[in-house]
């Protein structure tokens, strides 16, 4: 106990210096904490975007088709894939789809489109198609109707209940026309989305194109995204040469590349902050271990054994490093629930990249306690770490070359 | 004089010091530090080593301190020979068995003259009741009865030695080393430190081995061995053995 009160006395001998060391890791901590929680945060926007964004988290198609997207390149949608799919543990839901392209067209207007086939309900399962509705009303499984994209309507004038007409090219080169009511107007974030798509049940799709049975697509949900590549890869590998899986990572390159460069820079700007840390503490260590020399050899001297010494310094250094860490957290508390609050917006490449995909350039800082407790474990870590640099010093301390003036 | 040499032999011996040599430097310019040199020290001495700057006496009492270890020879204290230990058996011994005084900057500054006291009995483990008692008598032998809780630096430079006495002999050893104590002090200070030195001698029986180079101080000592290039070259207390 009295080496602890020598341990305090010892650190306000020097106040100034005391006072600069705690006010480094003071802010380090901060600045530590408050980036790690946008990097929290951002990934966590991240994946609320993708799990009601069109692409859903992964894909199935037949192998090629992601290369040369055209209905030659579907597969049978037979109960036995989804089932295989469905057999790795992470995985909650597949809904199929037939994607084509088509001619629409209202009145005197025709617009390219997506002709999207999908199950209703699963679809809104997995994608929240059924939120982005704005107008008219959802898919059922029967229906011989269709709904449309926002933008697209638009530009074809189309209101609920209006026809539209569909021209393209069927399973296998035969010629694929229809008309179809327009039950319901969806709306996407993404432009490019909200311009081009159109969505019907399946089984209205397949008659069209005249591809019974048929999918291009399965689209997958997953439990933990963090897991997400292993169960990419052992789906992959249990439906075989086939068929190809792909993440959104690999759906989206844009994305992934912008998260990518963003945490990265984060994490510079982490280590950065550590290293000033690491100086911070190391140089008044430094200065003390020179500072003290004299005393210190005087104490072995007399008696002091090195192991109590090396204890008094540990002491001195893991006050300091509590000092700053606790004020540290404690500042960053409502740092971190304001930007939370009032979230960060970030311009640049990274807007257009998340735009393009209708995503929000938005970066809510994650609040989760985790991230204080481990910036400010690492802040300690590095301090007990560099402690061992007294440690060896007074190790190696000799009490006669110590003292000499 | 034959009472001295009765004396002396029914006292019991503190430090016996054999063919001691401490030499710097041996593979350029060798450097006899201490050559050898023969000590016996008795309990209740109160002895002075003096000499020239340079002459060995710092090196000489740090060998005998277990500070250093000499490159030849063997040092007993109370029977033990201290060459012989590591240098963390070393420093539990120092601790048990010898007080120091060192020329300047012997207290933590962070702490009072009554916590630097205190502070080599918490390293000996001794409980509150032990410490107060011990405090309470020091502080009284030196005089500083006012000065308990003033810090170092509120302190004159003889009031700190005496503080750094009262230290030394508070962890109750066999013997204290003072190298030079009052080389930093005025004359009425030094002579001051040196009263209360040997009034504790006289008194308490504590045997003390210091170095000094200054006549006034060296007038005061009861033996004082004379040392020159690392050489004891007179001892006043083997003259009186001869001349008895
Ligand atoms: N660490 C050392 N390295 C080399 N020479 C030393 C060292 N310490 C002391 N000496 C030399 O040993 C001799 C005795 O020194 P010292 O014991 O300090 O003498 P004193 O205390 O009598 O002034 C001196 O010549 C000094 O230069
Ligand atoms: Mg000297």
């Amino acid at each position: 106990m009295w080496l602890v009160k020598l341990s305090w006395k010892n650190i306000w001998r020097n106040k100034n210096r005391s006072m600069i060391t705690i006010a480094a890791i003071f802010f380090a901590v901060i600045l530590s904490v408050v980036t790690s929680s946008l990097q929290d945060g951002i990934f966590n926007n991240l994946v609320r975007n993708i799990v009601s964004f069109y692409t859903g988290y992964a894909q199935v198609h037949k192998k090629g088709y992601w290369d040369e997207q055209v209905l030659d390149n579907s597969f049978r949608a037979s109960p036995q894939v989804a089932r295989t799919i469905l057999k790795n543990s992470n995985i909650t839901a597949v809904t199929p789809r037939l994607e084509s392209f088509a001619l629409i067209s209202s009145g005197d207007v025709t617009k390219g489109g997506l002709v999207v086939g999908i199950d209703p309900e699963k679809e809104n399962d997995i994608t929240l198609l059924k939120r982005k509705l704005v107008q008219g009303r959802y898919l059922s499984d029967k229906d011989r109707s269709v709904l449309i994209a926002q933008g697209l309507a638009d530009r074809l004038k189309l209101m609920i209940n209006d026809t539209v007409v569909l021209i393209g090219q069927g399973y296998h080169g035969a010629m694929a026309a229809g008309k179809y009511p327009v039950s319901g107007i969806v709306k996407f974030g993404s432009p490019d989305l909200n311009e081009r798509v159109l969505f019907m049940p399946i089984s209205t799709a397949t008659d069209l194109y005249g591809a019974d049975g048929m999918a291009t697509t399965y689209i997958l949900s997953v439990r933990d995204i963090a897991k997400l590549q292993s169960t990419a890869s052992s789906v992959r590998s249990s439906l075989g040469a086939d068929y190809e899986t792909m993440t959104w990572e690999q759906i989206m390159p844009e994305v992934e590349q912008h998260i990518k460069a963003d945490t990265n820079s984060m994490k510079y700007i982490q280590g950065i902050l550590y290293l000033l840390i690491c100086f911070g503490i190391f140089g008044t260590l430094l200065m003390v271990m020179v500072e003290r020399k004299y005393e210190m050899g005087m104490l072995i001297a007399i008696g002091m054994k090195k192991g109590r010494l090396v204890v008094l310094l540990m002491f001195e250094s893991m006050f300091t490093v509590l000092i700053g860490c606790i004020l540290g957290i404690l500042v960053s508390i409502p740092i971190v629930y304001y930007l939370n609050k009032y979230p960060l917006r970030i311009g640049g490449e990274t807007a257009k990249a998340y735009e393009k995909f209708g995503f929000e350039a938005v970066f809510p800082t994650s609040t989760d306690p985790s991230n204080f407790i481990t910036q400010g474990l690492i802040v300690m870590g590095v301090g007990l770490i560099l402690s061992l640099y007294p440690i060896y010093k007074i190790i190696r301390l000799d009490p006669v070359t110590a003292m000499k003036h | 004089m034959a009472d001295i040499e009765k004396e002396a032999a029914n006292k019991e011996t503190v430090i016996d010091a054999h063919n001691i040599s401490k030499v710097y430097n041996p593979d350029t310019i060798p450097v006899y530090a201490v050559n050898n040199v023969h000590l016996h020290l008795l309990k209740g001495e109160f002895t002075a080593l003096v000499g020239p700057s340079g002459s060995g006496k710092t090196t000489l009492l740090n060998l005998i301190g277990g500070l250093d270890k000499p490159d030849s020879g063997n040092i007993y204290i109370n029977g033990v020979d201290i060459t012989q230990l590591s240098s963390g058996e070393l420093i539990d011994f120092r601790l048990k068995n010898i007080g120091f005084v060192f020329q300047s900057f012997n207290l933590i500054p962070v702490l009072t003259a009554k916590e630097n006291v205190e502070f080599i009995m918490l390293l000996q483990g001794a409980n509150q009741s032990q410490r107060d008692i011990r405090i309470k008598q020091l502080f009284s032998q030196i005089q500083l009865e006012d000065k308990l809780d003033a810090r170092p630096a509120q302190l004159s430079g003889g009031q700190q030695q005496r503080v750094a006495v009262a230290r030394a002999l508070a962890s109750m050893p066999r013997f204290v080393l003072a190298d030079e104590p009052t080389a930093n002090l005025d004359s009425q200070s030094a002579s001051n430190l040196l009263d209360i030195m040997a009034k504790l001698n006289e008194e308490e029986g504590i045997t003390f081995l210091f170095s000094t180079h200054d006549q006034r101080v060296i007038d005061r000592a009861r033996r004082v061995i004379r040392l020159v290039d690392g050489k004891i070259v007179s001892d006043s207390a083997a003259v009186a053995t001869e001349h008895a």
